[in-house]
């Protein structure tokens, strides 16, 4: 606090026009936010009275939101959804740790370590390329079938080897581009004051690339929550296969429904928390 | 001001998705009584469409063509149309995933026929035929592995057991058998045939015919290790699925029990089905 804008009485009030400023303030809050919640209901209102009123809807609400059949489905998908959290919980971390490394091996500009280069460059290439439902695929089928030893047989497994690999692409070039988006000086500076290539990596460069991509990369992470699900395709009961084992033995969908609410509740705070940290760094940024 | 505006293009658009009317949807069709070709409500007039899932499997189905008549299932829906007065070429095909067969909505086809079971839940979403196949469930693995010489139900409770997902034989695996570990269930059949030939299943559970399929052509030394039946009093049937209120059931069922009576099906079932029988029974 600077001594000379307090008043002499000791105490600092704030003048009229500070008062009058944050009255002004308010009032607009409110009435913005009156605004925002009155469109928003009749927005709403708007699209149930369409879908209620569709001549489909009483099929639609039989085949899509039977609460029995969401009763009776809901232990199963939810059993299920504990398989999807843990591929969810193991992968993410192997992920960032491969997405890391790739991403050191690009940046690598010794001409001796080219195999390097050019290998983790491949990589990316093609298992961003390559559709993720694809790569579990041939995973979870290719390599049981080499009947090599240690090769997991069990199908979560595979489908975290598959979704490591499949993401791990992205996430390499997440990180490739924090790291590009350093300033050169800031190497330069690094590199004038006696650090070795390495040094400079993880002491400047990488701890302000991170954090310059932590929003992209918990968007990606999202993404990995839902993708999940594509690991049903080789077998194992995660949450979509059981709402689907639901669904084909009742013919109602109500028990897919119960699947995408799940994962939602499961999206949903990350998402939240991503706006949080971009918002985070504007501020500090002083937008 | 824009925001007036724009809300008003919203509740347009909305408004503007709503769809007409469609009285063909309405349940509750006054049923015709004759069941002649230009009476029946075909969703191609003169044609009847029949849907099945692709890949189609043997032996319902042959060279991955239902419209060859060869295999179980298309015989015997050529055999259907043929009863309700279609020849071969006012027959067409529509490819209908398993899912979508009971999707509410229009309809892609006449009648689906796709190794579909007729259980009660299901009866509440389509309307199914009469019943043209008994079906058994059968338990398929490799020869000389360690449940390939199983006697009874109780042996296989730690085996790993593989299935396709939509199947009653998953049903019958979880009500049946009810193994220690959880069943593998795969999207397709030949998916669950690669898991046995990869040794990620112990066995296959699949109905009675495909095992005799899965044995003889798909997985080499394999053997059905037995059959049983999912359902404890009555016996599990396949039908013809059609949609919820279809006024072409009377007619479909009329064919099917035409077929019936006139030993046509048992002859069908005898052509594709033949070798079916002679497996040991599991309690």
């Amino acid at each position: 606090m600077n001594e000379s804008a307090q008043a002499t009485s000791g105490e600092w009030v704030k003048s009229e026009r500070q008062l009058e400023r944050e009255r002004v303030r308010r009032s607009r809050a409110r009435r913005s936010a009156s605004i925002a919640t009155g469109s928003t209901i009749v927005f709403l209102v708007l699209v149930v009275w369409v879908v209620t009123n569709s001549p489909g809807w009483p099929r639609v609400r039989e085949t899509f939101f039977d609460p029995g059949e969401f009763a009776k489905a809901l232990p199963d998908v939810l059993s299920g959804f504990l398989l999807n959290i843990k591929i969810f919980l193991i992968a993410e971390p192997l992920i960032l740790i491969l997405g890391l490394l790739v991403a050191l091996a690009r940046g690598i500009r010794t001409p001796a370590f080219f195999p390097i280069r050019a290998l983790a460059t491949v990589y990316t290439d093609i298992f961003r390329g390559v559709p993720t439902i694809l790569v579990v695929y041939l995973i979870g089928f290719g390599l049981p079938a080499l009947r090599l030893q240690g090769i997991p047989s069990d199908l979560a497994t595979l489908g975290i080897i598959a979704l490591t690999l499949s993401y791990g692409g992205y996430v390499a070039e997440v990180f490739r581009s924090g790291i590009e988006s350093i300033h050169p000086s800031q190497f330069a500076a690094a590199r004038s004051l006696g650090l070795s290539h390495g040094k400079t990596m993880r002491f400047v460069v990488l701890p302000q690339a991170t954090r310059r991509v932590v929003p992209p990369l918990l968007n990606d992470f999202v993404s990995l929550q839902k993708d999940t699900a594509l690991v049903a395709t080789i077998g194992p009961l995660d949450a979509l296969r059981q709402a689907q084992i639901h669904a084909a033995s009742t013919f109602n969908y109500t028990p897919y429904l119960v699947a995408a609410l799940l994962f939602i509740l499961l999206t949903i705070p990350m998402a939240r928390f991503t706006d949080h940290l971009a918002a985070r760094t504007r501020r500090r940024r002083g937008a | 001001m824009a925001r007036p505006l724009m809300l008003l293009a919203l509740a347009v658009a909305l408004v503007g998705c709503a769809p007409a009317d469609n009285t063909a949807t309405t349940a509750g069709p006054a049923p015709s009584t004759a069941c002649t070709k230009e009476q029946l409500k075909l969703i191609t007039p003169g044609k009847l469409t029949i849907g099945t899932d692709k890949p189609a499997f043997e032996p319902w189905f042959k060279d991955d063509d239902p419209s060859n008549g060869q295999g179980f299932e298309s015989a015997v829906a050529f055999a259907v149309a043929g009863e309700l007065g279609f020849d071969r070429t006012e027959v067409q095909w529509s490819t209908v995933k398993f899912d979508s067969a009971f999707a509410p909505g229009e309809k892609q086809f006449d009648f689906d026929v796709n190794q579909v079971s007729i259980t009660p839940d299901r009866a509440k979403a389509v309307d199914f035929s009469n019943g043209y196949y008994t079906v058994k469930q059968a338990i398929v693995a490799i020869d000389g592995s360690k449940y390939a010489g199983a006697k009874s139900l109780a042996e296989l409770k730690d085996a790993k057991i593989g299935v396709q997902v939509g199947t009653t034989s998953l049903d019958a695996v979880k009500k049946i058998i009810q193994p220690t570990a959880d069943p593998n269930v795969y999207n397709e059949q030949i998916d669950a045939v690669n898991g046995l030939k990869n040794k990620q299943v112990d066995a296959l559970v699949v109905d009675l015919p495909t095992a005799f399929y899965v044995t003889a052509a798909q997985v080499e030394k394999s053997k059905i290790v037995g059959q049983f039946s999912s359902t404890g009093g009555t016996p599990e049937e396949f039908g013809l699925v059609m949609q919820k209120g279809s006024a072409l059931k009377p007619c479909v069922d009329k064919a099917v029990d035409a077929l019936k009576s006139k030993g046509e099906l048992a002859k069908i079932e005898q052509q594709w089905l033949g070798s079916a029988a002679g497996a040991p029974e599991l309690k």
